[in-house]
C-alpha cells in the first residue's frame, strides 16, 4: 500500500492539527472577549521568550518526556498504560524513601539509587495490573486507571501518617538532605559563566530524559527484547508462533513503562520540590499518553510532543497568571490540542493522504 | 493589567519597572481556585471588602501548579507588590524559602506558620470554633448521635473533627460519634454528590446532627441533610442562608478578617504569628436570621459559656496538630 512522505506523516500532520487547534482556541478566546494575539503573545514569550520561560517549559517537559515514553513503550506491546499518574506517584515515594532515609553523602550517588528508588516503584506499581492482564486477561485500561486511585490512596495515607514532621499541618513529607539536591541547569549554566534561567526548577534530570529517549529507541529498535515487544504488539498469535510468550514480554513492557513513569520523579520530587509533596504529579501521567499519541510512540516525537506540551502548560501558566484569562480556559485550549493531535488524528492525517496520494498518481501518469 | 503583560518580556523588564514600585498588596489563591465557596472565597472576600472601604487596587494570582508557587512569588515580589498574602499551608515551604530573598517586601501567610522576619502567620483556632460547634450539635441531637463528614483526609481536617468531637462529647459523654472522610484526592473538595450520599449514610445510622468540613463536598451535604429533614453545619462561611431553618450553624473562619487586616497593614504589616482565636474573632460559629429559630435560649447560653470559659482558657480544646492525636474519639 500506498503511503505519504514520512516528513507529512511526523510533522505536517501534527502541525496542521496544532494549527486547528489554535485558531478554536482563538475563536473560544475572542469569545470571552479577549484578544487571541495578546493570549498567543503571553504565552510565547512567557514559555520561550525568556531563559526563564525556558526553565519552566524544560522542566515540564522533563515530566512529559518520562510519562511520554512510559506510555510509549507499552504501547509498542499493544498495551494501553494509562497509569502513569500512579506510578509516577509511587516513584515521588521511592524517591522519598531512599533519600530521607538513606545516608547519600553527594547528589553523584544520591541521584543513581534514588533513579533505582524511582524506577523499583514505579515498576512494581505497574506489575500488579501487568500480571492480571498476561495471567487473567483483567483489561489493562480498567486496572492501571485504578491503581491511580489506589496510589493516591496510599500516598495520602504515608504522607499524613508516617512521612509527615510532627506539628506540621502540610501533608508533605520533610525536606531532603542538602547533599542530595541536585544542580540546576541554571546552576550549571551559571559555572560557565552564564546567566541562565535563574530559580528555575530544570535541572540535571533533563539531560538523564534525554538519556532515556535515546535509550528506549535502542531498546525498541536495536535489542531482541524491543523486536518481540513490536512483534507481540503486532500481532499475539504471530508472537506466539514465534515462540515469544505473551505473559513475559507483557509484564516486561509494563514494568519497562512503569519504570520511566516512576523515573518522573527524580524532576519533579527530587530536582524540584525536594520534598513529597500529595499532588506532585500533577496530571503530567495522562499527558503523557496525549505526548505519546502526538509523538507516533517514537522517542524523538515524544521529545518534541514534550516540548509542545511544555510550552503549553508554561505558557498557559502565565497566561493564568499575568492576564484576566481564567483557568479554566487554559484547561480548554490543552483539551483542543489533545483533541485535535490525538483523537481526531485521522480528521487531518486522512485528507492529507488522499492528497500526496493523489498527487503522486498524477506524478506517476 | 496592562502594566503586568508587558513584563512577561522577562526578568531584565521586571527589574526596571520595580523601580516603579508597585506597592499594590497582592492575593494569591491555592489550588482550589478564588470561587471555591469555602476558604479561597472567603480570602477574596476580604480583599474586595478592603477594595470598597479604601478604593485601592490589588493584584490577584491562582495557582495552576506546585512549580508556579515560587515563580509566583519571586514575580510579585520583583514587581513591588507589598504585602504579598496567600491562602494555604502549602505556601509554607516555598515561602520559607523566598522571603529571605526579599527583605523589603512583607508577606502573610494564611494557615500556616513560617518563621520568618518578613512574615506574618496568621493561624486560626478551628479546633475552637469546631468545639462550639459541637456543643451545638450536642444540644440539638434527638437521637444522641451526630456526624462529622470531611473532605480530603489531611491532618487540618482532622483539626476540625477532633475539636468537633471535644464539643460534642462535653455536653454528650455518651453520644455516638460518626466520622466519614470524602477522598484522599483534592477532588474531594469538590464532590457534593459523594457529600450527599456520606450525609444519608450518616442519617441511615441514626445521625441528625452533621457537619460539614469539606469545602465545596458540603453543599451536597448540606443540601442532603435538609431534605432528609435532619440538621447540619457549615464552615468556612456563613452558610446558614443556603437552606434557611436547616442548618444548625456555620462554623466560620474569617479568613476574610485575616486578609483585609493584612491589606490594611499595608507594608507595615507585623512580622511573627497572628493567631486567630475565638477570644480575637477569628472563629466562631454563625447566629442569625436563618437559624434563630433553632437556636434555643438553653444552647446559646451553653454556646456563649463554652465560648467563654474557652477565652478564659478554662476549657482547652485539644489541637490535633501539636501531636497528631485526639483526646476523644
Amino acid at each position: 500500500m500506498d503511503k505519504m512522505p514520512k516528513w507529512a506523516d511526523v510533522i505536517l500532520t501534527p502541525l496542521i492539527s496544532l494549527l486547528l487547534a489554535m485558531a478554536i482556541s482563538a475563536l473560544v478566546i475572542l469569545a470571552i472577549g479577549e484578544s487571541p494575539w495578546l493570549a498567543l503573545k503571553t504565552m510565547v514569550d512567557g514559555a520561550l521568550g525568556s531563559s526563564y520561560g525556558w526553565g519552566f517549559t524544560l522542566y515540564y517537559t522533563t515530566n512529559f518526556i518520562f510519562t511520554g515514553l512510559a506510555v510509549a513503550v507499552a504501547y509498542h506491546a499493544s498495551l494501553f498504560n494509562i497509569g502513569g499518574e500512579g506510578q509516577a506517584a509511587m516513584g515521588g515515594l521511592g524517591v522519598a524513601l531512599v533519600l530521607l532515609y538513606l545516608p547519600l553523602p553527594h547528589w553523584i550517588l544520591a541521584l543513581p539509587v534514588a533513579m533505582a528508588g524511582a524506577a523499583m516503584f514505579g515498576a512494581a506499581w505497574a506489575l500488579i495490573p501487568a500480571w492480571l492482564q498476561a495471567r487473567r486477561g483483567s483489561h489493562i485500561v480498567i486496572t492501571t486507571i485504578m491503581f491511580n486511585f489506589i496510589a493516591a490512596a496510599l500516598l495520602n495515607y504515608v504522607l499524613v501518617n508516617l512521612l509527615r514532621p510532627v506539628g506540621s499541618m502540610d501533608p508533605a513529607s520533610g525536606r531532603f538532605p542538602e547533599a542530595t539536591h541536585l544542580p540546576k541547569l541554571s546552576d550549571i549554566a551559571l559555572g560557565m559563566g552564564l546567566e541562565w534561567g535563574k530559580n528555575t526548577p530544570v535541572n540535571v534530570t533533563f539531560i538523564v530524559a534525554i538519556i532515556a529517549c535515546l535509550l528506549v529507541w535502542l531498546l525498541i529498535w536495536r535489542t531482541r527484547l524491543g523486536y518481540e515487544i513490536r512483534a507481540f504488539g503486532r500481532s499475539e498469535p504471530g508472537a506466539l508462533y514465534a515462540g515469544i510468550s505473551p505473559v513475559r514480554i507483557t509484564v516486561l513492557a509494563m514494568l519497562i513503562s512503569g519504570g520511566l513513569a516512576g523515573l518522573m520523579a527524580i524532576n519533579n520530587v527530587m530536582g524540584e520540590s525536594e520534598r513529597l509533596v500529595l499532588n506532585a504529579v500533577e496530571g503530567a501521567g495522562f499527558i503523557g499518553i496525549a505526548v505519546a499519541l502526538m509523538g507516533r510512540n517514537h522517542p524523538l516525537g515524544v521529545l518534541l510532543a514534550a516540548l509542545l506540551f511544555g510550552f503549553l502548560y508554561q505558557g498557559g501558566g502565565e497566561l493564568a497568571l499575568w492576564t484576566s484569562i481564567p483557568r479554566e480556559l487554559i484547561i480548554v485550549i490543552q483539551a483542543l490540542v489533545i483533541l485535535f493531535t490525538g483523537a481526531l488524528d485521522n480528521m487531518v492525517r486522512m485528507p492529507l493522504e488522499r492528497l500526496f496520494l493523489s498527487r503522486r498518481k498524477r506524478g506517476a501518469a | 493589567m496592562g502594566v503586568m503583560t508587558r513584563l512577561l518580556a522577562g526578568g531584565a523588564l521586571a527589574a526596571l519597572a520595580s523601580g516603579a514600585a508597585l506597592a499594590d498588596p497582592a492575593l494569591i489563591y491555592d489550588l482550589g481556585g478564588k470561587f471555591d465557596k469555602s476558604f479561597n472565597e472567603a480570602a477574596y472576600a476580604g480583599a474586595q471588602r478592603w477594595v470598597e472601604e479604601t478604593g485601592g487596587a490589588y493584584k490577584e494570582l491562582e495557582m495552576q501548579s506546585e512549580a508556579q508557587r515560587e515563580q509566583a512569588l519571586r514575580r510579585l515580589a520583583e514587581t513591588g507588590a507589598n504585602p504579598i498574602v496567600m491562602t494555604g499551608f502549602a505556601f509554607g515551604d516555598v515561602l520559607n524559602k523566598v522571603a529571605p530573598d526579599y527583605p523589603d517586601t512583607k508577606f502573610a501567610i494564611i494557615d500556616m506558620v513560617v518563621d520568618q522576619p518578613n512574615v506574618q502567620s496568621v493561624v486560626f483556632t478551628e479546633e475552637q470554633g469546631s468545639y462550639l460547634a459541637g456543643v451545638m450539635a450536642a444540644m440539638a441531637s434527638q437521637s444522641g448521635t451526630v456526624g462529622f463528614i470531611g473532605g480530603m483526609d489531611i491532618p487540618l481536617i482532622h483539626k476540625f473533627e477532633c475539636g468537633y468531637a471535644q464539643g460534642f462529647k462535653a455536653v454528650k459523654p455518651d453520644g455516638k460519634l460518626l466520622i466519614n472522610y470524602t477522598g484522599t484526592t483534592p477532588a474531594a473538595w469538590n464532590d457534593p454528590v459523594k457529600g450527599g450520599e456520606l450525609a444519608k449514610a450518616q442519617k441511615s445510622q441514626g445521625a441528625d446532627v452533621i457537619y460539614a468540613a469539606a469545602g465545596g463536598t458540603g453543599i451536597g451535604v448540606l443540601q442532603a441533610a435538609a431534605d432528609e429533614g435532619i440538621l447540619s453545619i457549615g464552615v468556612d462561611s456563613n452558610q446558614n442562608h443556603l437552606h434557611p431553618g436547616k442548618v444548625l450553624t456555620s462554623m466560620v473562619k474569617r479568613v476574610d478578617n485575616a486578609v483585609f487586616d493584612a491589606f490594611t497593614a499595608g507594608t507595615d504589616l507585623a512580622p511573627g504569628v497572628t493567631v486567630m482565636d475565638l477570644a480575637a474573632g477569628g472563629v466562631g460559629v454563625a447566629i442569625d436570621d436563618n437559624n434563630k429559630d433553632l437556636v434555643t435560649a438553653e444552647m446559646q447560653a451553653a454556646v456563649d459559656d463554652a465560648a467563654a470559659k474557652i477565652a478564659s482558657g478554662e476549657i482547652k480544646v485539644h489541637d490535633y496538630a501539636t501531636d497528631s492525636t485526639c483526646p476523644v474519639q
